[in-house]
């Protein structure tokens, strides 16, 4: 299935696909949209506010490509600048204090790359948030829609569960940035893009998701419901977890044990 | 040492089809130009003034060096020494590279991590290493950084950290990624468990080391001149097609954007460290 990798980057990235709020307008009730980071400003790439899914308030933090050109040029094609993380952090900070779940829809190309972004500190944007999603005290679940894009979408799905559609892809880097550093030459993105492992098959055997999401009917009322269900179910679960900080921890922890040689 | 040397890793490396690999076996070298300056300076006495021109120019530092200079002689402890990388993606060309990088680097990965004395204060130190693949972080390097934390959770004991890095290891994929989340979550439980953790940032702190553990201290210091920032200065040229303003990611801008606390010559660190140290209850070694 030589190729086969990068042909599904080209559809995870595709125009087509739902963005962050057609998830949350499908799959919870009544949500309310709070903005703002309180430091500087309010980023159109990532959407959050309070929401219910089968009567339980939970926090819902998305992603936003938008789809009109206007859309997508006013959020950035959902690349996240550092008050969107900071945002979401605020909104995560929030949903502890009051004890509800938080829901995390991903789909980025990876954090927003300008000399503004660097200025206001998105390496440090986004370490925070790695920082303080390892000890929110409420159960965190991300579902990566589309791009998963490196350290830009980790920053939003450091939690106890990630999940991700059978459509989406997850990398540390994009397959054309990777060509282009390693081999000089972007148009070895198709090799790049096989190497990385970035399917959501291969994250789920790299032990990185816990869950894939079949994406038929993609966008119709049964996916949407279906995705509703599992959720519903898994905040259940994880609520009743009486070690969820713990599991966290180790989750991560135990990710890298693999890929580790002693030398003896 | 001596094979070293011999093996001239940097003609080695390109013959690999990498011709910016950042690799530069200076022993092997007599002089090295500044690239400041422009004036050519003695390899030997570089070495002596830890690796600094006499204009100021901080040049790059292997990790063992870097320790040498900022450690008390015979302090230094090493933890985790054979920890070190597989190729769990099997990815096409890494395990020649990283054997490349070890013989470049001497050392296993592109961490060095251990205990150690600072003006006679103790501490929990790792160093990243410049000539291991730029210091790039994959599982075993993450996995180091992370074991050291909760070592001195254990022990009670205050983090040193250095950061030179390109970012998260590409040639591990998302293993590499989630290093990120892993060693925030270990210095988080360092944090909290009320330890003092001081990084210092080297030319260059990039990539997903900036976005975890370089900027997860208490008190973070900088290297004059050092090249920090998330995506690096080259990308954000071309992605935004308009010129840098000047000092672009620079210590000495990003000090002024507020997210340091200071810089820190080479010369005055071990005395600023060790300051740090014992401000924060931090214990003579006995």
């Amino acid at each position: 299935m030589k190729g086969g990798a990068y042909e599904r980057v080209k559809k995870a990235r595709a125009g087509s696909r739902p963005t962050g709020l057609d998830y949350i307008s499908n799959i919870f009730d009544g949500f309310l949209e709070l903005h703002g980071d309180r430091c500087f400003g309010d980023d159109g790439a990532v959407v959050g506010g309070i929401a219910e899914i089968d009567g339980v308030p939970v926090t819902v933090i998305a992603t936003e490509k938008g789809h009109s050109a206007r859309e997508r040029a006013a959020r950035c094609f959902g690349a996240p600048h550092p008050e969107g993380y900071r945002k979401a952090l605020r909104l995560m900070k929030q949903a502890e204090k009051f004890g509800r779940p938080v829901i995390c829809f991903v789909d980025t190309s990876g954090a927003y790359c300008g000399v503004e972004a660097e200025e206001r500190g998105q390496g440090r944007a986004i370490a925070e948030n790695l920082m303080e999603m390892s000890t929110l005290c409420v159960p965190v679940i991300s579902v990566i829609t589309g791009e998963g894009g490196s350290g830009g979408a980790l920053a939003l799905a450091a939690g106890d569960r990630v999940w991700m559609l059978s459509g989406a892809v997850y990398s540390v880097i994009s397959p054309e940035g990777c060509a282009s550093i390693l081999w000089k030459d972007q148009a070895k993105a198709a090799d790049a893009a096989e190497s990385l492992r970035l399917t959501a098959e291969d994250a789920a055997a790299l032990g990185i998701v816990e869950r894939i999401l079949p994406e038929d009917g993609i966008g119709k009322t049964e996916f949407y419901g279906r995705i509703r269900e599992l959720l519903s179910e898994e905040i259940r679960l994880l609520s009743n977890e009486p070690d969820l900080l713990g599991q966290r921890y180790e989750r991560f922890r135990r990710i890298a044990a693999a890929a580790i040689k002693e030398k003896s | 040492m001596a094979l070293i040397k011999f093996l001239k890793p940097k003609n080695r490396l390109e013959e690999g089809g990498r011709s910016s690999a950042p690799v530069q076996g200076d022993e092997g070298e007599p002089e090295k130009k500044c690239p400041n300056c422009r004036r050519s300076v003695p390899v030997s006495r570089l070495w002596a003034d830890g690796m600094v021109c006499s204009c100021g120019y901080h040049f790059r530092m292997k990790a063992r060096q870097r320790i040498g200079l900022t450690a008390d002689r015979g302090s230094f402890h090493e933890l985790f020494a054979g920890v070190r990388a597989g190729d769990p993606l099997s990815f096409p060309g890494y395990e020649a590279k990283a054997e490349m990088a070890r013989l470049a680097s001497g050392e296993d990965e592109s961490v060095v991590c251990g205990t150690a004395e600072i003006g006679s204060q103790k501490c929990c130190l790792f160093v990243m290493e410049p000539y291991f693949m730029m210091g790039s972080m994959g599982s075993a390097a993450g996995r180091k950084i992370a074991s050291l934390f909760e070592y001195a959770v254990r022990r009670r004991m205050p983090v040193v950290g250095f950061a030179v890095s390109g970012g998260a290891r590409m040639q591990e994929g998302l293993l590499s990624l989630m290093q990120m989340a892993a060693v925030s979550a270990a210095v988080k439980r360092h944090s909290d468990a009320g330890l003092l953790y001081i990084a210092v940032l080297t030319d260059p702190t990039t990539g997903g080391v900036t976005a975890s553990f370089a900027m997860e201290a208490d008190i973070t210091l900088a290297e004059p001149g050092a090249s920090i920032g998330f995506a690096g200065a080259r990308v954000v040229e071309q992605t935004t097609k308009k010129a840098l303003p000047k000092g672009f990611q620079r210590a000495e801008s990003v000090l002024e954007h507020g997210f340091v606390d200071a810089i820190v010559s080479r010369g005055e660190q071990r005395d600023v460290l060790a300051r740090l140290l014992r401000l924060h209850g931090g214990r003579d070694a006995v």
